[in-house]
């Protein structure tokens, strides 16, 4: 067991290393550098500098050695939580996504509870009253939440939210708790916006694991243990939830590895429909901005949230699976 | 196995019907019993044909603009008049909201304009090969500013259904070259790494578990704000097609190695491997025939996250450039709540988005499970 935990860890470690790569890539794809972006700033504000001072800049900021120690450099101050300025907002990186990376992380995970609770039912329903009526209208809804790329729903959700309702949809806060500081009525408050989203990101995900639940309870009832639980004289529901949709929960639990990313993922577009305070539209002005180190932040952030989610599942399924608990021993 | 499985040939004949079928007779007796997946052919059919005759089909000149006919709402035909069937549209005519002073257009019912079959328009080259100027059905009679609008105008007067006629072309054909990329990728790979197994496979197999843990948006976005200004809307477009498939390769490659690992183990490719055939002869005379309906059903599949990866970004402003027309920059225009109360017409390229993409799945689906004629 501390073997797989072992293993589980270093393979985040490097999944983080390498998300880190990429960021890096990112960072130095425009062409030019930071100092080159930065004189263009200055010019754009009436202000120049001297060849001279731009090239002593590039030596301060280490521009002129090689690609690798460029990286390293990076990278150590990264470590040590310093991601550098930001050269839209002037102001270090880490105070310009400020809380807008717990807000994307509070969406996500709702979304991933969401998930669970509607496709855990739906799932053991349509699996043990196959062909039924209500199977063919939830696999009908999970095809079309499959085919609806979430932000095409929230745009929906929010035309007919604003035509028929005269309600604005978007956003994670009401007017008056947007610049107030935390506290627990600005937490309800966050609460009470959060199921719109949670639910718009959740669709598609939900429809994957209704699928997934659905087949692998099919699979599990069919065996003739189940029969055997039934002839004993087993009431059906002890029959069914007690053994059946426990062995049909750890692929249930290994899914949350592959829909952590894609909620996070989605979070970013869906965030920019319904104006959600996360880091999805900071993303997109830094890029268009080619404020690099910003946007170069936020995918990292983004990058290794998403490996901690990962780790968290990973030992969640040991926790349910005791096959995976034992492979170590 | 039983007879009934192959289809519907009468009984006394089946066994021997079935028995002498070839694996792509099998498939296809199978695949026609899952009737959404005939019925979704059809429309996948229709889809790339509207995208191979896009310009006929069309009947404004997608990207001409004209400020007058800004945000015209769709416009309904009329079948029928005072005189019999005359297919017509009602002419346009300014009107100034008193309130607003703003000038927007109202049906003139006095005016009609006819709708003819085969009319004359915009120049264009049919298939990219024959210029012409031949339209499958338009208005004879138009004063300038004046037209068919079927799906309404933008805010800068283009006629939405041109500009979704064309953008068929564009985001159908994305898809197809992302996934045939992918499927280069995919293939290679893991084919590789079903081969060879040992270390080879181990690296390959983790390198996809690394890239299946990053969240993609971000990273896409990442890698096409990076793409240069200065580039051609052609440049752009393979760049993108080449981002999304960098990532949309892993499904596949895992669909492939798993069809290696297990055929490597089934008696006929040991025999072919005894009876002394080259490795290049097995993979590609024994083992790719076997495979290549489950890797034709991946790829299918594969294909709706393809068209959801580039409409999502140009949707964002980073895929596609204008005057490029794909079913993502379209809805760009309807990204604001304030442009949508107007003109909700605008959200009508999220029908052929959504329809396409639930064609591509129930396809896949019904690909998948003829893929085993056996099974």
């Amino acid at each position: 067991m501390l073997i797989y935990v072992l293993r589980r860890l270093g393979f985040a470690l490097v999944t983080c290393l390498f998300i880190s790569v990429l960021t890096f890539v990112i960072i130095r794809l425009p062409p030019g550098d930071f100092v080159d972006a930065y004189i263009a700033n200055l010019a754009a504000s009436g202000s120049s500098i001297s060849v001279d001072q731009a090239a002593a800049m590039r030596h301060e900021y280490g521009l002129d050695r090689s690609v690798v120690v460029q990286y390293w450099n990076w990278m150590s101050r990264v470590l040590r939580g310093d991601f550098g300025v930001s050269m839209m907002w002037r102001r270090p990186v880490t105070e310009v996504i400020g809380d807008r990376l717990w807000l994307t992380m509070v969406v996500s995970v709702a979304a991933l509870f969401l998930t669970w609770v509607i496709a855990l039912p739906i799932g053991i329903y349509s699996a043990v009253r196959q062909y039924s009526f209500g199977d063919y209208v939830f696999t009908m809804l999970g095809f079309i939440g499959l085919a609806l790329p979430n932000f095409l729903l929230a745009l929906i959700l929010m035309y007919f939210g604003f035509r028929y309702l005269g309600l604005n949809v978007g956003g994670l806060f009401s007017a008056e708790y947007v610049q107030a500081p935390w506290s627990l009525a600005r937490v309800w408050d966050l609460m009470k916006h959060l199921p719109l989203p949670a639910a718009v990101l959740a669709l598609a995900g939900t429809a994957q694991l209704i699928r997934i639940m659905r087949a692998n309870l099919l699979d599990e009832l069919r065996k003739p243990y189940v029969v055997t639980a039934r002839a004993k004289g087993l009431t059906e529901q002890r029959a069914i939830l007690k053994y059946p949709v426990r062995a049909a929960l750890n692929p249930f639990a290994s899914s949350i590895a592959y829909l952590f990313p894609y909620l996070v993922s989605g979070s970013i577009i869906v965030s920019l429909v319904l104006g959600l305070p996360t880091v999805g539209p900071l993303l997109l002005q830094a890029l268009v901005a080619q404020d690099m180190f910003l946007a170069g932040a936020i995918v990292m952030l983004l990058g290794v949230m998403t490996v901690v989610g990962t780790l968290i599942s990973d030992m969640l399924l040991m926790w349910i699976d005791p096959r995976i608990r034992l492979e170590g021993r | 196995m039983s007879a009934t499985a192959a289809g519907d040939p009468p009984a006394s004949k089946a066994e021997t019907r079935f028995a002498e079928a070839t694996q792509l007779q099998l498939t296809w007796w199978r695949f026609r019993r899952h009737r959404l997946a005939l019925a979704s052919l059809v429309i996948v059919v229709l889809f790339y044909a509207v995208a191979a005759f896009a310009d006929f089909l069309a009947t404004n000149d997608p990207h001409a603009t004209d400020a007058r006919r800004s945000f015209i709402p769709p416009q309904g035909i009329h079948l029928f008049d005072e005189n019999g069937f005359n297919p017509h549209v009602y002419g346009l005519r300014g009107v100034r909201d008193m309130r607003t002073f703003k000038l927007a257009y109202a049906p003139d019912e006095s005016r009609k304009l006819p709708v003819r079959l085969f009319v004359r328009g915009y120049d264009y080259d049919l298939l990219g090969l024959f210029p012409t100027n031949l339209h499958l059905f338009g208005v004879q009679g138009a004063k300038p500013g004046e037209g068919i609008f079927l799906f309404g105008t933008d805010q800068l007067g283009r006629d939405l259904y041109s500009r979704m006629m064309v953008a068929t072309r564009v985001s159908l054909s994305i898809g197809l070259a992302g996934v045939l990329l992918s499927l280069f990728l995919g293939v290679l790979l893991g084919g590789i790494s079903g081969l060879y197994g040992g270390w080879v496979d181990t690296l390959i197999q983790r390198l996809i578990e690394l890239l299946r843990s990053v969240p993609t948006i971000p990273l896409w976005m990442g890698l096409a704000a990076a793409l240069p200004n200065t580039w051609s809307v052609t440049q752009v477009y393979f760049a993108i097609t080449l981002i999304i498939s960098l990532i949309g390769w892993t499904d596949l490659a895992r669909v492939v190695r798993g069809r290696f690992l297990a055929l490597r183990e089934e008696d006929f490719v040991v025999a072919a491997e005894l009876a002394g055939a080259s490795q290049g002869r097995i993979i590609f005379r024994h083992m790719l025939p076997s495979f290549a309906s489950h890797v034709i059903a991946a790829t299918t599949l594969a294909l709706p996250a393809m068209i959801i990866s580039e409409t999502s970004l140009s949707f964002l402003g980073l895929g596609l450039r204008p005057p490029a027309v794909s079913w993502g920059i379209l809805l760009q225009d309807a990204q604001n709540i304030q442009v949508l109360s107007g003109a909700p017409w605008l959200l009508l390229a999220a029908v052929p988005v959504t329809v396409v993409i639930l064609a591509f799945n129930f396809l896949g689906d019904g690909l998948r499970d003829a893929a085993d004629p056996y099974g």
